[in-house]
């Protein structure tokens, strides 16, 4: 499981200091909801600059592994390591941990009471104390360059569901996070918007940024992922680069979700 | 445009005395309105006659509606009902702002912030467990009669206190639905970009929870708007005061009548306009959709 692009041995042998090229690592990382038992044992490398999609059917833990790297949700055992420091132990501040992230959510992200600069601009001012003016010249340039800029002073409720997912990118994006996030960020949207918020990541992995991506569209996965998971039932089931997850899955599991996929026309 | 009296809904908006709903075609309009002022005509018609014929009511006229004596009595209680309103506004105030600071503390999450919610919760119960009857009699009398150095004697300060503290504990509740109705994700996504409990609370949360509650806040509004009026008890010469002293004076009653009148012609119209409000935000909400 470990050796595919970066071995979790090579980061412990450095001492968890200066950790050079790996960005987030997972270690038997369990959660449960009351019963249910949600991840088990989740092993998972993420090296600078890698762009990582988590696939598997609804309810295989996707959203919660996702919540869990944010800190969103407690986990019930094992740790997380970020920039070789471990974030999961209560004396790391989440707030702290949380301002080197961004996450965008499947849906409800933006916040309907703000226009888009004031959303865009919020976490800037009042937790980055970045002055209005350097905030807002900040969103602007974002906004400008995913073709946002004519909406800065609309509400989220005037913007197309596309719109509004681009906008809570560039608001994750606006206080420069070192590793991202995506909850399903084309699930709620109707499929004709799907692209435009799918060629912002895309764009995002053009120039390096660190990507963990939980998605159902396995074309877009394909495409932009160095490396995919397969999540079933809390576990890692399968792991690799696109080409041998899409083309020579080796779980029965993994090909029949595949499978699925293909019968329903989406790959 | 397949349903024209939806339309016309629409650009009506509601109408004073609730939903208008759909606008009929106009003649069985007209007759509708006819038979509407005709039925209202008799009904009350007949019942003011049953009433003006009666044996009691010279007696009543007298004792309740004597013009001698609503002028007689009108401008004293119109003194007392100024300090009602002046009561009302600052009350009012103190609660919003108090309430909020209780229900902010009550939605705090995790184990660190567990005395301030249970300090919260505690408060909530106890204060609504008490009428607030026994609440402004407890302070308005009390704490004067303990003559502390330093702390306010006056009644109508403890009275006021008493009101705030009972009004506050229920509108945190209200506050707090407010907070509840919010989406989670709304929350998460503040917390993700940084934000602590209490920014995420200030500049997320309770913006909108407002929002979803000022229908429940205004009827607090018309709640309050009468229920100053209780600090009677502790002889504060207000409205309802002034009206008691001048029926102890008298032994008539239009005193009374004259601080009825006074109150139903503030509360009156905060009722109907939280209804006219109420009712055009459910229909923003609908034109948004779902």
């Amino acid at each position: 499981m470990d050796g595919l692009v970066h071995g979790a041995g090579s980061a412990q042998e450095t001492g968890g200091g200066a950790v050079s090229d790996l960005k987030l690592q997972l270690r038997d990382v369990r959660k449960s909801f009351d019963d249910k038992v949600v991840l088990s044992d989740i092993d998972l490398d993420v090296g600078l600059h890698e762009a990582i999609c988590l696939i598997g059917s609804s309810g295989s833990g996707k959203s919660t592994l996702l919540k869990c790297v944010n800190l969103l949700l407690g986990i019930d055992g094992g740790e997380i390591v970020l920039d070789g420091r471990v974030i999961t132990t209560s004396d790391v501040s989440a707030d702290a941990v949380r301002q080197g992230m961004g996450i965008v959510f499947q849906a409800f992200n933006l916040f309907p009471h703000m226009t888009v600069i004031d959303n865009v601009t919020l976490s800037p001012r009042k937790v980055h104390g970045i002055g209005k003016d350097a905030a807002e010249a900040k969103a602007m340039e974002l906004l400008s360059r995913f073709g946002l800029e004519e909406k800065a002073g609309e509400y989220p409720d005037r913007l197309s569901g596309g719109q509004q997912q681009r906008v809570a990118v560039v608001r994750a994006l606006a206080t420069e996070p070192q590793l991202m996030l995506f909850d399903e960020v084309t699930s709620a949207l109707d499929p004709e918007l799907v692209a435009e918020v799918l060629d912002v990541i895309r764009e995002l992995k053009s120039e390096g940024k660190t990507m963990l991506i939980a998605t159902h569209e396995m074309g877009f996965a394909r495409d932009v992922a160095d490396r995919v998971c397969f999540l079933d039932a809390g576990e890692i089931l399968e792991q690799g680069p696109p080409g041998e997850i899409f083309t020579a899955p080796r779980e029965p599991r993994t090909q029949q979700f595949l499978q699925r996929i293909v019968d329903a026309g989406r790959l | 445009m397949t349903e024209p009296a939806a339309v016309h809904e629409h650009v009506r908006g509601p109408g004073l005395f609730g939903p208008r709903g759909p606008r009929p075609v106009r003649e069985q309009g007209a007759r509708g309105a006819l038979i509407a002022v005709l039925s209202t005509l008799v009904f009350f018609g007949v019942a003011l006659w049953a009433i003006l014929t009666s044996e009691a009511w010279p007696a009543v006229q007298q004792q309740f509606f004597s013009s001698f004596h609503f002028r007689e009595a009108f401008p004293e209680v119109l003194a007392g009902f100024w300090l009602d309103v002046r009561m009302f506004l600052v009350a009012q105030v103190l609660i919003l702002a108090f309430a909020l600071i209780v229900a902010m503390a009550r939605a705090l999450r995790g184990p660190a912030f567990f005395p301030i919610r249970a300090m919260a919760v505690v408060f909530i119960d106890l204060v609504r467990g008490v009428p607030i009857i026994l609440l402004i009699l407890l302070l308005g009398f009390g704490v004067p009669s303990l003559q502390l150095p330093g702390v306010p004697n006056s009644p109508l300060f403890w009275g006021l206190a008493a009101l705030v503290i009972s009004y506050s504990a229920y509108t945190a509740e209200v506050y707090r639905a407010g907070i509840e109705s919010v989406h989670e994700s709304q929350r998460m996504s503040a917390r993700s970009l940084g934000l602590t409990q209490i920014q995420a609370l200030r500049y997320v949360l309770v913006p909108q929870a407002i929002r979803n509650v000022i229908p429940a806040l205004l009827n607090g509004f018309v709640s309050l708007q009468k229920d100053v009026a209780l600090v009677f008890v502790l002889g504060i010469r207000e409205g309802v005061r002034a009206a008691e002293i001048y029926n102890a004076r008298t032994f008539n009653y239009t005193g009374y009548i004259a601080a009825t009148l006074l109150f139903l012609l503030v509360s009156i119209p905060v009722a109907r306009w939280t209804d006219w409000y109420t009712e055009r935000d459910r229909r923003r909400k609908q034109a948004v959709g779902p």
